[in-house]
């Protein structure tokens, strides 16, 4: 019987401390959490592909899953506000509260885009620390996977090697790849367009891109009919070449838009999971920049 | 620099011309009317050098905050916290709530015939405009291990209630969480969440009748959340019971306690669910009612005794791929189940009572709601409500042994509640709401009410996070 008991207590010990158990809010940060942590890390992603970020619900599996948690990546910058203090705090789990080396915000990492100027809810949706969709310019992936990298080995020191020899890999791919894609971005230089939600600022940022006006009139915030035909006269002059929305946002705007203006709509996936062909991050930008290059044919 | 250089010349100027102007006059007088100049100019010329300083440290602050913000995009380090005082104040939000009603009944008179009456705020609200209870929440860490929130609900007529203001851990480890204060009662689905995030205008009628609306307790709280992928969740609570089904008992220990059990997961990434069951026990001393006994004469009973109630609730979330934007519905359904015993007494004339009789009492009563709600494009949702209670069985010893009759309490008298409500609501942003509802209830015995809520609720400040 005591030897049951010891060999179930071992069973039990080993499958805590086996692993990194990661938690990880976004798709991106979930993936980038895989390349880093390989076999060693445990990743549970609480959000798919084609869910609204800014609007998520606290369900009781996060909970459960953030109550056995080593280490919780988030995004930060508020984009989380509405649902990840809930769930840390039901959690019962003092490691991954914020402060806690248990509790990664991504947005830490990075330069941040789109930091307003004035704080009011007049101006929609703005997050005080700026536009928190940061994980569409792959500089940023790279920035991120080295702070996570980081905080991985703080957290788990016994598997540190793996981790900086995981990264390394990954951030000599990544590099390459990123070569790969600035090559073949070339033609999307300078062009205009037109989005939904700013959820795009840091890929227009890194190839270029700019942005010639937004469908909502505020962040968040769902236009009129007639707000968009406003929107297309005043754009006019400026030609944009496509009208772009993240695979999560309602469709009819940017059909509208496409159908009226004469111009292709666009649906980038926005993260790992946001298409099918976005299957990991590598592919997340693969298929993001095929489809803005087949869009400005 | 230039304005202040600039007055200074200026000022000079018309010191150096005044004794040219003055020869002829009395010297003394213009030493007199110099000096005063002089010291005016001085007061000016003082008042603009603090200007000065203050605008180039302006400057440089701002010089200094162009630095930092560039040092920090070549070194990408976080940003410093800031050192204002003031930034260790507590997120703050307020909730302006309101609303216009159009009731076919008095409000005033309204009861659940059949139930007890909980002395709770269970009618539906005055005719025609009226301002909601307006909520001040503020809420903030107050060291590594604590986290405090205060609720003021400011009300219409005036006067401040606390309706929460409690202090819990921020992770005491292995999934345990405690909360002292007074706090909403973690039983049922609906009971811990604030009026404000309702999903119509109005409580269920079992919140009404078993809780007195909705039960907030002065106590403690422990939670455990099992090691497990399945959210299972136990907590107990033990308080004062300061409210109904409580009598707020001049008693030390502990008067009203409560268990529950929550289970919950996701069956894919649309559809999220959780169950719970919960078992509220009370010991109220002399929980008093005001009733009209048969002589039309206003008496007050009281009730010591047990009261027993469990809650089983349920609730079920759909969004396609989980993202809740544009579609979305919601299935909530909760069962209520009280017993009552102990002892009544009376201070009624009517017959044998002669202002003062005591007898048995016992009483078996259940209840239900379901409601669905269902977003059919974005901001807009529309949901259906149905409500039933059954009075059950109630042995009321004075009745029975002759001392009073049934006419003597009629608000006990045997009826079945049920209600019907409709509702559509429009969300311009997270923090607006517009609500219309309309519903049919037959709360009260033979006073079929038709009602109509036209309702706003708005909250200003810090955006809170909601839950599930």
């Amino acid at each position: 019987m005591k030897r049951l008991v010891f060999l179930f207590l071992t069973t039990l010990s080993l499958a805590a401390h086996a692993d990194l158990k990661v938690f990880a809010t976004v798709p991106e940060w979930g993936a980038l959490a895989r390349e880093i942590g390989g076999k060693h890390a445990d990743v549970f992603t609480a959000t798919g592909g084609l869910q609204d970020p800014h609007r998520v619900e606290a369900r009781p599996s996060l909970i459960a899953r953030a109550r056995n948690a080593d280490l919780v990546v988030a995004t930060g910058a508020e984009l989380e506000v509405g649902w990840l203090p809930v769930i840390l705090r039901n959690s019962g789990n003092p490691r991954v509260q914020p402060g806690q080396p248990g509790n990664f915000e991504a947005a830490r990492a990075v330069r941040m885009l789109e930091v307003p100027t004035r704080l009011d809810r007049a101006d929609g949706d703005v997050h005080a620390g700026g536009n928190p969709h940061i994980q569409n310019d792959p500089r940023n992936i790279l920035k991120v996977g080295e702070a996570l990298t980081t905080r991985m080995v703080q957290l788990d020191a016994t598997n540190a090697a793996e981790y900086l020899a995981n990264f390394k890999n990954f951030a000599e791919r990544w590099k390459a790849a990123m070569a790969k894609w600035e090559a073949s971005a070339a033609p999307l230089r300078g062009m205009h367009v037109v989005t939904q939600h700013k959820a795009f600022p840091y890929l227009y940022d890194w190839l270029g891109i700019l942005e010639v006006a937004t469908l909502e009139p505020k962040p968040g915030v769902e236009p009129a009919v007639s707000y968009l035909s406003q929107v297309m006269n005043d754009v006019a002059t400026q030609k944009p070449r496509m009208v772009i929305r993240a695979a999560w946002n309602s469709p009819q705007p940017t059909e509208w838009f496409s159908e009226h203006a004469h111009i292709p709509a666009v649906v980038l996936p926005f993260t790992v999971g946001g298409s099918d062909q976005a299957k990991d991050l590598f592919s997340f930008f693969d298929d993001t920049l095929a489809q803005l290059l087949r869009a400005s044919k | 620099m230039h304005r202040a250089s600039l007055s200074v010349l200026a000022a000079c100027g018309v010191l150096a011309s005044l004794p040219a102007q003055a020869a002829d006059n009395d010297l003394k007088s213009l030493r007199e009317e110099i000096a005063q100049m002089r010291q005016a100019y001085e007061q000016r010329i003082n008042a603009l050098e603090a200007r000065l300083a203050k605008a180039e440290n302006t400057v440089a602050t701002t010089a200094a905050d162009v630095q930092t913000v560039a040092q920090q995009a070549v070194t990408q380090q976080p940003a410093a916290a800031p050192t204002q005082s003031n930034s260790f104040n507590p997120e703050m939000s307020m909730i302006l709530q309101g609303s216009y009603n159009n009731l076919k009944q008095d409000p005033n008179a309204y009861q659940i015939t059949g139930f007890v009456p909980t002395l709770g705020e269970v009618s539906p609200g005055a005719r025609g405009f009226s301002l909601g209870e307006s909520e001040l929440v503020l809420s903030a860490n107050i060291d590594p291990n604590w986290r405090g929130t205060a609720i003021l609900a400011l009300a219409p007529e005036g006067g401040v209630a606390m309706e929460n203001a409690y202090f819990e851990s921020l992770g005491l480890g292995n999934g345990f969480s405690f909360k002292g204060g007074r706090f909403f009662s973690g039983i049922g689905y609906m009971n811990e969440q604030h009026s404000h995030a309702w999903d119509f205008a109005d409580a269920p009628l079992a919140y009404k009748a078993f809780l007195g609306n909705q039960l907030g307790e002065d106590g403690v709280q422990v939670r455990w959340l099992a090691p497990t992928d399945l959210f299972l969740e136990f907590g107990a609570e033990a308080g004062r019971g300061r409210t109904f089904p409580g009598a707020n008992n001049n008693k030390n220990g502990v008067s009203q306690g409560a268990v529950f059990a929550h289970l919950g997961g996701d069956v894919d990434i649309s559809n999220a669910w959780r169950v719970g069951l919960s078992w509220l026990g009370s010991s109220p001393k002399g929980r008093g009612f005001d009733e009209v006994d048969s002589a039309g004469a206003t008496v007050s009973n009281r009730f010591s005794g047990k009261s027993r109630t469990w809650v089983a609730d349920g609730i079920w979330k759909w969004s396609p791929n989980g993202n809740s934007t544009v579609h979305n519905f919601k299935l909530q359904g909760e069962y209520f189940k009280r017993r009552e015993d102990g002892i009544l007494a009376s201070n009624s004339a009517a017959g044998a009572c002669a202002n003062d009789c005591a007898a048995g009492y016992n009483s078996d009563q259940s209840g239900w709601y379901v409601q669905g709600v269902y977003q059919f494009m974005p901001h807009w949702r529309a949901g259906l409500r149905h409500d039933a209670l059954n009075s059950g069985t109630m042995n009321i010893g004075l009745v029975n042994s002759g001392m009073l009759s049934f006419a003597d309490f009629p608000q006990l008298a045997a009826h079945d509640p049920k209600r019907n409500t409709a509702m559509l609501d429009y969300s311009p942003s997270e923090f607006t709401r517009f609500r219309l509802q309309w519903a049919r209830d037959d709360s009260g015995i033979g006073a079929t009410d038709n009602q109509l809520f036209l309702q706003y609720i708005f909250s200003l400040g810090a955006h809170g996070a909601h839950a599930f």
